[in-house]
């Protein structure tokens, strides 16, 4: 094992860093708010493991929506139901029996706004550990330290950890998010337009960081930008009024996609 | 046609005239009331400081014996004596005060937030808790004397009459918590205090950004890990400054105290260098009453001025001090919760 795989399986549950995170397979996926009843209507989608999959699509369309299913994240919001299913590793993930706070544990998410804790650099990172029942401040120091190597910030706040998150700059947040959601140790990162609020190099950074976790993670990502779907992902599912037009690679979809609507979106014809 | 743009055009200037001829005359007036208040401010406290430190400053010799040693004013403010025409000196009076506020501190802050934590994360929107918040927050609105009367009523004599029928019934009939106290008067305080931490926290807590709470359910953590290590830590700010609100009205207040357990003179301090060093049935004195009563009391009506102006220099020392203090300690939290951008 180099370096990396170490790391990789400091930071995960798996001990073959080469084995694949797994897939999700959503089957079905219907989904109504009070105000807006049709907003995801029989979604379908294969997502493979250990992959990079972006949802693009207008504003509006049910992108966020649809990620935070994964999670089971629209459970906190009042008079949101679902159907259908979505099966991970085996997970029904829908089933009302399915323990959420597990489920979360091994399905992180990165948020559009930085949403570091007000406390410190490292309490932010232990905090998901801590949660989980880790006590001993040694396998804390451990896991915050391989966490925030693998999430590229190491080595930029290695010597302030107990400072407060938020002195650091957006970019930096970002990157702590990412850390604080890899130290529950996850099999999937789903990342709601996680560069929609930085600067164009904090952007490069995260998608450098995407690139390099694919390895170890199952990746979702929604981005409201074109290039950054074409650079980062291997699979893109394009969404309108909550139903998937397509999907297929990404670099099918960019070049040659299959539905007008596709392509009229992709090159900004849309309305 | 044009001359319906013309009237229009008209109308829309002789509008903005107005609103600017408004806006100045809004801007004037600010301007003068904020030095009004200003002005009486220092004028009060320069009223106080004046008379006070001068009744201060000088001292004690007409009245004493030729044998004995001349007092200053300031000690017999501070010890009392046949001068002051009032038993207890200040002094007691300062300690009834910190003790009391401190007491009422740590009943009304857990408590407070306990209701607040109750209404925004757990009561729902139901009509059961509009009800409740609205009557939380009219509760300010009761006259604080009415408090004093509910102390009195449902403290002393329905509580302490039963804790001293179960736990001091060889006492009987003289009452240990039957009678007014340090306790029962720091508890009518900390209910008369209560809306104030309660809205403050509330306030705080809505405020704290949805994202959040998100961002530790999405880690896996409860509703509850999520109130007690994320929400409750970033709204410390805000319920410091429900305290320290409270702090301020509690510490000004004398109406209710002199039905719950402030008296004219107290033998001893209510707390001791040995255990149980707090005593929490006992009477006590207190700064706001001892004015009261050295206003009503105090000799001749030269020397009145001076004394009265002396102990309440005092009184607002000590509320400031008391302020402060609080300031003090929130200023530290929220070095900690710097730039939260949650306060
Ligand atoms: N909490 C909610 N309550 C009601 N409607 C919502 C809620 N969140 C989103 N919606 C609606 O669902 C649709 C999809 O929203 P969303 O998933 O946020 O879109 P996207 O992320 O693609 O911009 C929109 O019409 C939006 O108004
Ligand atoms: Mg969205």
């Amino acid at each position: 094992m180099d370096h990396r795989e170490a790391l990789i399986a400091a930071s995960t549950n798996r001990s073959n860093p080469s084995e694949a995170a797994p897939g999700i397979e959503v089957k079905g996926l219907s989904l109504t708010y009070p105000e807006e009843p049709n907003a995801l209507t029989d979604i379908n989608l294969s997502i493979p493991g250990g992959e990079v999959t972006a949802v693009i699509g207008p504003s509006g369309c049910g992108k966020s929506t649809l990620l935070r299913c994964f999670n089971r994240m629209n459970d906190m919001l009042e008079g949101c139901s679902y159907s259908g299913s979505i099966i991970l590793n085996g997970l029904d993930v829908l089933d009302p029996a399915t323990d959420v706070t597990a489920l979360r544990r091994r399905v992180g998410m990165v948020f559009q706004q930085p949403n570091p804790f007000p406390m410190s650099i490292y309490e932010n990172v232990a905090y998901g550990p801590r949660i989980g029942g880790v006590r001993r401040r040694r396998e804390l120091d451990e896991v915050v330290e391989s966490a925030l190597r693998l999430a590229a910030l190491w080595d930029e706040v290695k010597d302030q950890m107990n400072r407060n998150a938020i002195v650091l700059s957006l970019g930096q947040q970002q990157r702590l998010v990412i850390a604080r959601a890899i130290a529950v140790r996850p099999e999937v990162l789903l990342m709601d337009e996680p560069a929609s609020s930085l600067d164009p190099i904090s952007t490069l950074r995260i998608e450098e960081l995407i690139y390099e976790l694919k390895q170890s993670y199952t990746i979702v990502i929604v981005t409201h930008n074109m290039q950054q779907a074409a650079r980062v992902s291997d699979r893109t599912a394009f969404l309108n009024q909550g139903r998937v037009v397509e999907y297929d690679s990404t670099d099918k979809i960019f070049t040659n996609p299959a539905e007008r609507a596709t392509e009229d979106y992709i090159t900004g014809r849309y309305g | 046609m044009s001359g319906d743009l013309q009237r229009m055009r008209y109308s829309i200037e002789s509008v903005r005239a107005r609103e600017e001829k408004l806006g100045a005359v809004m801007s004037a007036m600010t301007a003068v009331a904020t030095l009004l208040a200003l002005l009486s401010v220092v004028m009060f406290l320069g009223f106080l400081i004046f008379l006070g430190g001068d009744w201060l400053a000088n001292a004690q010799s007409a009245t004493s014996g030729v044998d004995q040693p001349v007092k200053s004013n300031f000690e017999v403010l501070l010890w009392g004596g046949a001068e002051l025409a009032v038993s207890g000196g200040v002094f007691p009076a300062i300690v009834g005060t910190i003790v009391l506020t401190l007491v009422m501190t740590v009943i009304v802050s857990p408590l407070g937030i306990v209701v607040a934590l109750y209404l925004t994360e757990y009561a729902g929107t139901g009509w059961h808790t509009r009800l409740l918040r609205i009557g939380i927050q009219n509760m300010a609105a009761i006259p604080s004397i009415i408090y004093g009367v509910f102390g009195l009523a449902f403290f002393v004599y329905v509580i302490g009459g039963r804790l001293d029928n179960l736990f001091f019934a060889g006492n009987l009939p003289n009452p240990t918590f039957g009678a007014p106290g340090l306790l029962w008067a720091s508890l009518t305080l900390a209910i008369l205090t209560l809306p104030t931490v309660i809205v403050a926290t509330e306030e705080g807590l809505l405020r704290l950004p949805l994202a959040l709470r998100e961002g530790s359910r999405a880690l896996g953590a409860t509703r509850s890990e999520t109130i007690f290590r994320v929400v409750l830590p970033a709204a410390t700010p805000s319920i410091m400054t429900g305290i320290i609100l409270a702090v301020a009205r509690a510490a000004g207040e004398v109406a209710p105290l002199m039905l719950v357990g402030v008296v004219r003179y107290a033998p001893t301090l209510p707390v001791s260098v040995e255990a149980p060093f707090i005593h929490l049935e006992q009477k006590f004195m207190h700064l706001g009453f001892f004015v009261y009563d050295l206003t009503m009391h105090a000799p001749g009506s030269e020397g009145r001025v001076g004394i009265v102006a002396a102990s309440g220099l005092l009184l607002v020392l000590v509320i400031a001090t008391l302020n402060l203090a609080a300031l003090l300690l929130r200023l530290r939290l929220r070095r900690t919760f710097l730039r939260t951008g949650f306060e």
